[in-house]
This record gives C-alpha cells, structure tokens and sequence, in this order.
C-alpha cells in the first residue's frame, strides 16, 4: 500500500502546513463580510495604513450568522460585515454581535440607522430607485404606480426574494397594509416584461434592449456603470437610462443600509471598534460615496456627484426596525402572489 | 457465477439476512482479517458523508412544522413543476447528446474522429453558472449574436426587432444540457469501448444493420452506463444555482435557499432539502429496481475495440460537424467570449497578481480533496465488491448521497458538526496545553476539503465501481484461492487492472472541485481566495470583465485534466 500511505501523508502534511499559517495572530483585525472584499478594500488599506491593524477578511455571501454562530466562543471573527437591514437585525437577533458604546458613532450615524440597542450601526445608504428609459417623459413617481395598468409588459425586476426587494416590499407593507400589499405584487407581477429575476444591472440593460421601459433597482449601480468601473459595456447601459427617485404616497424613498457590527466573541474588540469609528470618520465616509456611489450615513460628508444628479434624497421616515418586522410577511406575499414564478 | 464464498454482484440477488451475514461475515473475517479492516473504512467513510445528513435532520427537527401549509399553497406546486421540467428537459438532452456522440465516435470512422473523440469532454470544464451568464450577454437583445442579425436584416434598434429571451426554462434546459452531456458521453463510451466489441461484431455477423447494431445491442447494455451518466449530470442541474438564478427558473433548490435566505429560517430550509433528497433517493432506487433482472458480465478475455465503420468524405464530414455542435456550443463560444472580455481587462488594467495564488490556491486544494476522495471511493467500491452483502450496499449508498444535495446545503451541514468539533478541540487545548489551537478545522481548510469529500464522493465511487465491474470475478477467486487476502488481491488485481478508471474518477472529481462554489465560500479560511471565489466576487461587484479573466482561468485549469482524461479514455481503447 505504498502509494497509498504517501497519499495519506501528503494530505496530512498538506492540512498542517495551512494550519500553521492561519494561527499567528499581532495586532490584527477579522472580518467576515457579505461584502465583497474589493469593494472595502480601499477604506481598509486606508485604516491599516493609519493604525497599523492588520485586517484580514473572509467574503461569503449566505451563512454568515450560521458561521458565527457555530464558531462559538472559537471564533475569530471580530466585525461582521453586511448589507441590508435585516441581516443586520438578524445578527443581532441570534445573539452574535455585542453592544458598542461609543459617542463617536453615535455622534455620526444617525438614530434611525443604527440598532437602538447598539448592536449595529449602519455605515452607508442605498436607495431603491426607479430606471426608465430615457426617452420617457416621467418626472415624479411613487412606488404604487408600479401597478398601474398602462406599464403592462414594460417593468423589469430582480427576483421578488432577493433582500433588497424583499425591504421594499415590508416598506410597502409598513405604508398601505399586508391587503393592499398583496394586490399590488400581484398587479407588479401582472406588468412583468420578464421573469423576475436576474440583478439590478440587467433592468438598465434590459431597457437598452427594448424589453421593458421601467425598473426598480439599486442607486449606486448607476455610478457603478456610468462611471465606467465595471467595463465599457456598461457605460452604454447606464446612459440608456434616468433615474427617478420614486416615493410612497405618504411618505419619501425607500433606503437600505450596509452595516457593520462587532462579534459577540471578538478576540480584539479594541481594534474592531476603532475600525468602525474609523468607517465613520470624514475620510471614510467620503471613500464610501466615492468607490461604491452610495449615499454616506453622516450628514455632511459629500456624494458622488453622478448619484447627486438624480436630485434630493428625500429618506422615508418609517424606521428600519419596522421594515425588519414585516420582512417575513413581505417574502410570504411575494411568494403567494408567485412574483417570481 | 456459482461462487458461494464471494457471492453474487447484485444484493438483491441473492438476499441476505443480517443474521446470515453476521455468520457469514464471521467466517471470513476469520479467513481474512484484512476484510475487516476494508470494512471498518467502509463504515467510518460513510459516517463520515452521513454525518452533515444527521446535522441537517437535526436542524429539521428544531423547527415547527408551520411552514408546510404556506409552502404546500403557493411555493412547492410551482417549484416541483419547475423541477421536474426542468430535470426531465435536461435529462432527455445529456441523453440524446451523450449518447449519440459516443456511439458517432465509436461505431464509426470519419476524418476529425481522434479530435472530437476528446473535445466532446471539454464542456466538462465551463462550469454551469458561466455557460448560463455568458449566452445570458451574447444572446441579450444587445448582445453580439442578435446585434449582428438586426445589421444582416437591416434594423437599426432593439425596439425594431428582437428574438425571444433566453431566461426561460427552455433556455436553461438548453445551456445545462450542452455543459453536463459529457458525464453521459464519459461513461457511455467506456462502455461502448471496452464491453460491446464482441456483442457488436457477432450481431454485425449475423446480419443486423448499423442500427439494429445501436439500437439492439449497444443500447441495451450501455444502460447501466447511461443510467450512471445521466443521474450524474441530473444532480449537477438539481443543485445548480447560479445558473437558475441568472435564468429565472425556480426550481426547489432555490426555495430551500429562499426559506434559509431570505427568511432566516435555517430548519424549514433543511426540511424542504431533506424532503428533495428522499425524492432524489426514491428516484435512484427505482432506477436500479427497474434493471434488477438485467445482468451484465464481462469476459474474461482482454476487451476489444471493434473495427469503427468508415465513412466517405461527404458523410464524414457531415458527422465531423454533427459532433462539434456540442462542443462548439458547450466550449468553444463560452470559452472565446471569456478570452475576448478577458483581453479588453488585461489590456485595460493588466493581470491581477492575486490571480497566480489564487490558481495555486484552487489547484492544491482541489487536488488534496480528490486524492482523499479518490481514496475513500476505492475504499467504497472495493468493501462492495469484496463483501457484498446487503449492509455493504446499504453503506456504498450513505456514501454517495452527498452529491444528491446541494451545495450550500451540505456546506451548512458540514459547518454545524465541524464547528462544534474545533471548538471542543480548542477548549480542549486551553485547558490542557494553556493555549488556544484557535479553529483547527475551518482555519485549515480541512473543514473545506471534508465539503468536497462529502460532495463529491459519488462520483469517485461511481467511476471505481464501473472499473472494477470490467473486471472478472474469476480474477479474484483466482488471487484469494491462490492465498492472497482482501487486500493483497486488491493490491495485485483491482489496483493495476483499474488504473485507467481510478485517473478517470480523478480527474472527474477534480474538475467538480475546482468548479465547487457554495460550499467554498461558505467554509473557507480567513484570506483563501479560489478562482470560483474570486470570480463570484467580481460578479456580485458586477465587474465582469475583471470577472471573465477568473471565469477563463477556471476554465483553462478545468481544460487540462479533461485532455489528460481523453488520453485515458484512448488507453481504454
């Protein structure tokens, strides 16, 4: 069995040698994040050059909370790192984050954004906006006129389960009711140029495409494509389209949030809190609406000026808390109504 | 086969009580104590893939049963029809293309026959969640394909003239058929090589056409072949995510990932996965149940290739051509694409240095998890062979039931008791050694390679078993009458005469495992990126020029064990 007894051994020998490089631990930070590591690098290459923390980072995208959580006490994770508000209400609802006091965030993060126990803290903002064709003549909009009748056959949207519409949809809920929630998905999913589905880029690309002439998707997409970051293709998407920042009847546009928390267990929860600080500082918060287009959670800090173009942000003032409560009612009448089917 | 010590290939065959096998077991434990050892692997291998199953049942168990009434209502009519359109399309065409191209290249001679005979692997190499995004642009309204058709017919926008979207179930039945045919066209060919010859040339002797040769003979015993192939390439397209998402099809992965996902609700998730994989299971006993009368026995004597039939030139190159449409759809327009998007990055913004680890990282991994699985499904196949009986089946089929999962699920599967385990060694460490060992399993990539392991195992059993199935039993009565124990014979017969399947299976896994996302991302350490990984990031960012220079590694990497295993194919012959 010799063949088989150096197989063994190298794979010991293999799993030890990665072992060994994973255990040495300085002044160092862990991140797990859902976001993907390229679009935070910058603010932590930013943060190790003035602290000389070392940040290491693990992207995943689901199964972030069950790792956490059955990492126990082990766990070397010291931020958590995620976007939409219900993921970071669900962190802390599972026990995995720990509050921080501190007056700097405070200061900074607005009261709406941030958990009111503490336990996390939103670090930017997103709005879910309307992308029509440009030749539209379509000034205003209002998220209930999604299901007005003369766009049959012209809206496009991602999958009715994806989180961000998910958020919008337990905002509608939070606005109108569960009834007029449902007859409203129902009579969307009635004006689908498509399936549901796909992401927020294709509805700009589909409007290119003459598929349909409205959409609803994320805001900092736009600067993604327009500013050319993600390839020349996109720059003709993004200019096939102008976005409306659209409102609920009764009250402004539907925002969500990335955020950060520090773990229940963090090994270095010093670091992990000046790292947070840090993202809310001046500079940081300028790299956020640089690099990624998306609105800064502290009032003053400046915003691209391509996202600045679609006009005044008017933040619906229904708290997140709310929005995370209906979640699960809003999936189920997704569901029910099969949006996406 | 009247050999009463080994028995019969079939265990439901000759059934065994357990009472029976205990004694029988007995006595050969006592003749061969070798036997026992193969054995115990067997037992520890199988707990080993059961154990993510039991974690999930677990879960299940936590939660209510209070989604059922939702689920039943509204999501699991639909999904379940998905599903089944979505398997049935899928399986009708790896069939007919596997099929076919195999029997084109092996029944008949033609000029292009030796190139085909392994370009029709490399689709093997486009993992599925690339074949679907990148036809996604190319056949977009204002993608290449239409955008020259409306120059060639003279429109001058989209509004003008567009052709159906490809995000359609149509579609998606479409691009996972051409990229998984080749687990059908694998197997089926290394039966139509090394089993039909003399079928084929006595039924060609007594005057059967060339399709009375397909149709009456070849077919009828590359069943079990197919049956391998086709089970293969269907759990591929079950637990296939990232394309379905792409091309909106709601199969009941995609709920048992809503259910987690958006709702949170990790034990109504894994009840729903547990209720696909009985499914799964039934379907897979039943199509074994359904050929349990058939038998199927090689001869002693060495197999031969039989004469392929030549073809004139017009005819030949007809077929030439009728055999590079899958490879062309399945490899070579996906894989130009990712080479034409990739130059317009790398002469934008160079090549990533991060890409050299991130190769290095994907090929080391992917190849120590395949010898484990390589190892393991030796070990699998063997105990089957050498002891069987109803318990050693009962074993093989634990083993295997990691692959009827998806991904994420298993990964989840695997996290929970993996997690607990490094914590107790880590609280362990402190209390005994006064130092933390910190997470052990995850932080090594051990926890990463068990994913694989339990993922993958099938596959290796599947190819091993089918090697060893080529081979006679006589050989072995032959060894162990001549005083060889179980494992001695293992070593002197089944290894050497085995080889070609044993790289085969190898290979197969290797490709599976560098392609392997979900669970990659889920469990792996800190700062470990992968090609799959790294490429997934890119898309989630939507940069996908950036994407499309990880997506072309993977397929390059993915290349290369597929030309190695053509060549092995070729030794078959």
């Amino acid at each position: 069995m010799k063949s088989l007894s150096t197989l063994r051994l190298a794979l010991v020998g293999g799993v030890f040698a990665l072992a060994g490089g994973a255990s040495a631990m300085a002044a160092e930070l862990n991140i797990y994040t859902t976001r993907e590591s390229g679009l935070i690098q910058p603010l932590l290459d930013a943060f190790t050059a003035s602290s000389g923390v070392k940040v290491n980072t693990v992207f995943m995208k689901d199964g972030l909370a069950e790792r956490v959580a059955s990492e126990g006490e082990s766990s070397p994770a010291d931020i958590l790192m995620t976007v939409d508000v219900g993921n970071l209400a669900d962190l802390a609802e599972k026990g995995l984050t720990q509050p921080v006091v501190s007056d700097v965030l405070k200061a900074a993060v607005p009261e709406n954004l941030r958990d009111p126990a503490n336990n996390w803290f939103a670090l930017s903002m997103r709005a879910r906006v309307l992308y029509a064709a440009k030749d539209l003549d379509l000034a205003a909009f209002n998220y209930e006129d999604l299901s007005d009748p003369k766009w049959k056959g012209k809206v496009c949207i991602r999958s009715g389960q994806h989180p961000y519409n998910t958020a919008l949809f337990a905002d509608y809920i939070a606005h109108n009711g569960a009834e007029a929630t449902e007859a409203w998905l129902a009579a969307v999913k009635g004006n689908l140029a498509r399936k549901a589905g796909g992401g927020d880029r294709d509805v700009a690309k589909d409007i290119l495409g003459g598929i349909c002439q409205i959409g609803i998707a994320n805001s900092y997409y736009v600067g993604l494509m327009r500013s050319g970051k993600g390839g020349e293709e996109q720059v003709a998407w993004g200019d096939a389209i102008k976005v409306v920042l659209p409102t609920f009847k009764d009250g402004g546009t539907q925002v969500n949030v990335s955020g950060a928390a520090v773990a229940k267990h963090a090994p270095n929860k010093g670091e992990a809190v000046k790292l947070l600080e840090y993202l809310v500082s001046d500079d940081a918060q300028k790299l956020y609406a640089k690099a990624n287009f998306e609105y800064p959670v502290k009032a003053g800090a400046p915003i691209d000026p391509i996202i600045a173009s679609f006009g005044a942000l008017k933040v619906d003032p229904v708290p997140m808390t709310e929005i995370v409560k209906h979640r699960k009612q809003a999936s189920e009448l997704a569901e029910k109504v099969g949006f996406d089917n | 086969m009247g050999d009463a010590g080994v028995g019969s290939a079939a265990p439901g065959d000759l059934p065994m009580s357990d009472v029976d096998l205990r004694k029988a077991s007995t006595v050969k434990v006592a003749r061969y104590r070798s036997g026992r050892l193969w054995f115990m692997a067997t037992v520890l291998v199988a707990a080993l893939v059961a154990t993510p199953v039991l974690a999930l049942i677990w879960q299940a168990l936590r939660g209510s049963s209070g989604l059922w009434p939702h689920l039943l209502a509204y999501v699991l009519p639909q999904a379940f029809q998905q599903t089944t359109a979505l398997l049935v399309g899928v399986g009708v065409l790896v069939t007919l293309l596997g099929t076919s191209t195999a029997w084109l290249v092996t029944a008949y001679d033609f000029p292009g026959r030796r190139f085909l005979e392994w370009a029709l692997l490399l689709p093997l190499a486009v993992p599925t969640y690339i074949i679907a995004y990148v036809y996604l642009d190319l056949l977009h309204p204002i993608g290449l394909v239409q955008g020259a058709l409306r120059v060639a017919l003279g429109f001058t926008s989209p509004h003008e003239f567009r052709l159906p979207d490809i995000r359609s179930m149509g579609g998606c039945i479409v691009l996972l058929g051409f990229v998984l045919y080749p687990y059908v066209y694998l197997t089926t060919r290394a039966m139509f090589l090394t089993q039909a010859a003399n079928l084929v040339e006595v039924s060609r002797t007594l005057g059967s056409g060339k399709g009375g040769v397909f149709w009456r003979v070849a077919l009828p015993l590359a069943r079990p072949a197919i049956a391998v192939g086709v089970s293969l390439a269907l759990m591929e397209a079950l637990n296939d995510i990232g394309a379905s998402e792409f091309l909106g099809v709601k199969t009941l992965t995609v709920s048992v990932y809503t259910t987690w996902v958006t709702r949170s609700d990790l034990p109504g998730a894994a009840q729903i996965a547990l209720a696909m994989l009985s499914l799964v299971v039934a379907l897979v006993t039943t199509e074994r149940w359904a050929r349990r009368r058939q038998r199927y026995w090689s001869s002693a004597q060495k197999a031969r290739s039989f004469t392929p039939h030549r073809l004139g030139t017009v005819s030949g190159l007809l077929v030439f051509a009728l055999g590079l449409l899958p490879v062309f759809i399945g490899f070579i327009a996906p894989a130009s694409y990712l080479v034409v998007e990739a130059w317009k990055r790398v002469r934008f913004a160079g090549l990533s240095p991060r890409l050299l680890l991130e190769t290095l990282n994907t090929v080391t991994l992917s190849a120590m998890a395949t010898l484990a699985i390589l190892l393991f499904g030796m070990i699998i196949a063997y105990t089957a062979r050498s002891l069987p009986g109803r318990v050693t089946a009962a074993l093989q089929r634990i083993s295997t039931v990691g692959y009827a999962m998806p991904g994420t699920v298993v990964a989840i599967g695997i996290l929970l008791p993996v997690a607990a385990l490094d914590q107790m060694i880590d609280r362990a460490a402190l209390a005994w050694l006064g130092a933390p060992t910190g997470l052990l399993l995850i932080g090594s990539g051990a926890a990463l390679g068990y994913a694989y392991v339990a993922r993958f195992l099938a596959i290796a059993v599947g190819s091993v078993e089918a090697g060893f199935s080529r081979i006679p039993r006589s050989f072995d009565h032959a060894a162990r009458s001549l005083g060889h124990n179980v494992t001695a014979t293992f070593r002197q017969i089944h290894l050497p005469l085995s080889k070609p399947s044993l790289v085969a299976a190898g290979l197969l896994v290797f490709v599976d495992c560098m392609k392997e996302l979900p669970a990659t991302l889920l469990l792996r350490p800190l700062n470990f990126e992968t090609l799959a990984t790294h490429l997934y990031g890119e898309a989630a960012r939507g940069t996908y020029e950036e994407a499309s220079i990880a997506a072309l590694a993977i397929v390059l990497v993915g290349t290369l064990p597929v030309a190695i295993l053509a060549r092995v194919g070729r030794w078959k012959a």
